[in-house]
């Protein structure tokens, strides 16, 4: 198991983590201690039965061990490989006290890997109930509610604005680090149990609110796909995208194969990432693999950078420049991006995040010439369709009121993911929709 | 897949098709527009939605990119991957008065859409469609028999009034009393007819056009600068105030690509068609 060396998967998508061999992964399933009382799982939005399925793989049972994993989450190859296992599972295991906690995220991945490898078991499904749900949105919050959902005997219909079905899995998340075809072979999965995908369908738009109301119990999965920008001086300028931007057009409409493929992308030389979360990393490291020299520039220290420990060494060793504890102040340029201005910033008193605040030194400025400038600075819930529905109640940032069960203020409209908590994680989302989705079956047998 | 049922050369490189999408076609209204994506390697361009009766949609293009022209190519009974819509909000319809609908060259398209629903709102419709020649005019017939009074421009002369259509709206403006403009063509044309009714504070609508990815506001491609402030055109449009929009800017966007553009051009023209190796 490891790294693919940076200086070769710089040119390349393909996966940078190899993944565990069959004999590191029984050797490191055989390191656990098999808890009585396993903390791990319950560090885990998903509740998988941890201890079970890594004693599984201990034993050499690898297809048990998926179909173990499988009854908690249906998308363990893409949760094995996303998911920040380190603050969740893995920072409970009582291994890690002493040496290394159990590689949980890498167990989970290997077990899915190799059910996937040599053939995939379908999952088992209830008889019929005769009610319908919609599903809004095909990301990892959508994609686990219809899942649910279907299992359950319900009709579901799982609507899509995109081309292709999958959320960020599909169009935000680099195959580097999410290859395709292991999203693909997830989401067959759950569309074997008979739910229905319509793409290019936009609700809202396409499906009215009054049509998207005859189904039994509606569940939002709408996600945060409205990109912030900085109000800078000049954001207009060609060669400024918002991360969401430029990793769609690589992701979704292959632009780095341009002429090959027809959507154009800046031919970039110097490109300047701002923020420094895991859609920062992602985008700079994409800038990389299409031959730029990248600087990433974050306002606070690199101890506060928000983005995975493994995903900012893999930047680094990637060599992406990290410039830290500096914002930019101004883009450059005529018509086309020439370089970022920007201040250096001080760390002040911790804030409501618990980071410290960081304020700009006056006049401690500096440039950086770049052609192409990407804002990685945070996404919105989607409007469109939100402010659509009359009644429903939403948070300052036009985020979806929900409680912990998913419900929100209208009876039969059920909510999860970054459409309710802002932008958030892949797996946070899934947890969000399997309760969501519990809701929505208690209230559909409930009726 | 959605299937080509119909598709004209309706003028000199302007082409009519009517894509069976009944998605778009049961919500769709004037003023709103649709994404489409011809096959596995195309791109996401949006297009106005030119008409709609039953499941189909109409849309109008003239062939300048790669795209268009490879769209112009399908023949009748052939498909395009994707088309998703409708998108954007909807012009503003209601009993404004007296409007007047001005269309420059293929962006006539949407005008008989808007000047029906108007009419339908109990507005006095009057009609400008411009054209540079006479060969390049389209919908004059559609739009005589919707609008009250229709004026045709053309940049040569060849047919109508010689010159532009922002000449017929400025002595329109000054005869009588208008209570909304609706302007749309291209940016250049967008901005100096939308002079035309400026000094007199009409009320003037403009259907911005920038590049777009998604059109669902998820990457802001499209954002514009109407009224000092960032909007995106796909989902906060894509009319806008004509006398708030930063035309200079929006014109700036569109030419983003231009290089690779023609790059894509000439490799259609050496090759003329989409297969694989021609890419």
């Amino acid at each position: 198991m490891g790294d693919r060396p940076a200086e070769v998967r710089i040119h390349d998508f393909l996966e940078v983590d190899t993944g565990f061999s069959p004999e590191e992964a029984i050797a490191e399933a055989n390191r656990c201690l098999q808890c009585k009382k396993p903390a791990c799982v319950d560090g885990c939005p998903v509740n998988i039965n941890i201890p079970v399925f890594i004693a599984e793989i201990a034993e050499g049972n690898f297809a048990n061990a998926a179909v173990s994993i499988k009854t908690q989450n249906m998308l363990p190859a893409i949760c094995g490989r996303v998911c920040p296992q380190e603050t969740q599972c893995e920072i409970l295991c009582i291994l890690g006290n002493k040496d290394k906690p159990i590689r949980i995220g890498q167990l989970e991945r290997f077990a899915a890997d190799e059910e996937r490898r040599t053939g995939i078991k379908p999952q088992d499904k209830k008889p019929s109930t005769g009610k319908r749900v919609a599903v809004i949105g095909s990301g990892p919050a959508g994609i686990t509610a219809a899942g649910e959902l279907a299992r359950e005997g319900h009709s579901v219909v799982m609507y899509e604005s995109l081309h292709l079905p999958g959320g960020v899995l599909t169009y935000g998340i680099p195959a580097f680090r999410l290859p395709k075809d292991v999203v693909n072979a997830e989401l067959d999965q759950v569309l074997k149990l008979g739910v229905e995908v319509k793409l290019n369908h936009f609700v809202g738009k396409s499906v009215s609110l009054s049509e998207l109301l005859t189904y039994d119990a509606v569940m939002l999965g709408t996600g945060a796909g409205l990109p912030y920008f900085m109000n800078i001086p000049g954001e207009h300028l060609n060669g400024v995208y918002s991360a969401n931007e430029f990793l769609t057009r690589v992701n979704l409409m292959h632009a780095d194969q341009f002429p090959r493929f027809d959507t154009p992308i800046a031919k970039a030389s110097r490109v300047v990432v701002v923020g420094g979360g895991n859609v920062a990393m992602d985008a700079a490291r994409t800038a990389r693999r299409m031959g730029a020299k990248v600087t990433l520039v974050y306002r606070r220290r690199s101890e506060d950078l928000p983005a995975r420990l493994a995903e900012i060494h893999h930047a680094e060793e990637e060599g992406i420049e990290f410039i830290t504890c500096a914002n930019p102040t101004r883009i450059l340029g005529e018509q086309v991006v020439t370089g970022v201005e920007c201040v250096r910033m001080q760390m002040c008193e911790l804030d409501a995040s618990g980071r410290p605040a960081a304020k700009p030194i006056d006049g401690d400025t500096f440039t950086l010439d770049c052609d192409v400038v990407i804002q990685a600075i945070g996404q919105g819930p989607n409007p469109v369709l939100v402010r659509e529905i009359e009644g429903i109640e939403r948070g300052r940032a036009g985020n979806v009121i929900a409680d912990g069960d998913g419900k929100t203020s209208h009876p039969k409209i059920f909510a999860a993911g970054d459409v309710t908590t802002g932008a958030a994680t892949v797996i946070l989302a899934m947890g969000g929709a399997k309760k969501a989705a519990q809701s929505i079956c208690s209230y559909l047998t409930s009726k | 897949m959605y299937t080509i049922e119909k598709s004209n050369e309706i003028a000199d490189k302007i082409f009519e098709i009517w894509v069976d999408a009944p998605h778009v076609a049961r919500n769709a209204q004037a003023g709103q527009f649709v994404i489409i994506r011809i096959d596995e390697t195309g791109e996401r361009i949006p297009l106005t939605i030119s008409r709609a009766r039953g499941d189909l949609v109409r849309i109008v293009f003239m062939a300048v990119g790669k795209t268009t022209h490879a769209l112009a190519a399908i023949k009748p009974g052939g498909n395009i991957a994707d088309i998703v819509g409708p998108l954007g909000h909807p012009s503003e319809v209601k009993s404004w008065g007296t409007c007047v609908i001005v269309g420059g060259g293929a962006g006539i398209s949407s005008t008989p859409c808007i000047a029906e629903a108007l009419k339908k709102a109990g507005n006095k419709v009057i009609g400008i469609i411009g054209a540079r020649n006479a060969g390049m005019l389209i919908f004059e017939d559609e739009m005589r028999e919707i609008c009250d009074e229709l004026h045709v421009t053309t940049d040569d002369g060849s047919k109508g009034r010689h010159g532009f259509a922002a000449d017929v709206l400025k002595e329109t403006v000054a005869d009588q009393k208008i209570d909304a403009v609706w302007i749309i063509g291209p940016a250049i044309m967008m901005k100096i007819t939308s002079m035309a009714t400026r000094d007199k504070g009409i009320k003037t609508f403009v259907s911005l056009n920038p590049i777009m990815v998604d059109g669902t506001g998820m990457c802001g491609s499209c954002r514009c600068q109407v009224a000092g402030k960032t909007v995106f055109a796909c989902v906060d449009g894509p009319e806008f105030d004509a006398h708030e929009v930063d035309f200079d800017l929006l014109m700036q966007r569109q030419r983003y690509y231009m290089e690779q553009e023609k790059e894509a051009i000439a490799l259609w023209n050496q090759h003329g068609c989409s297969c694989a190796e021609g890419k």
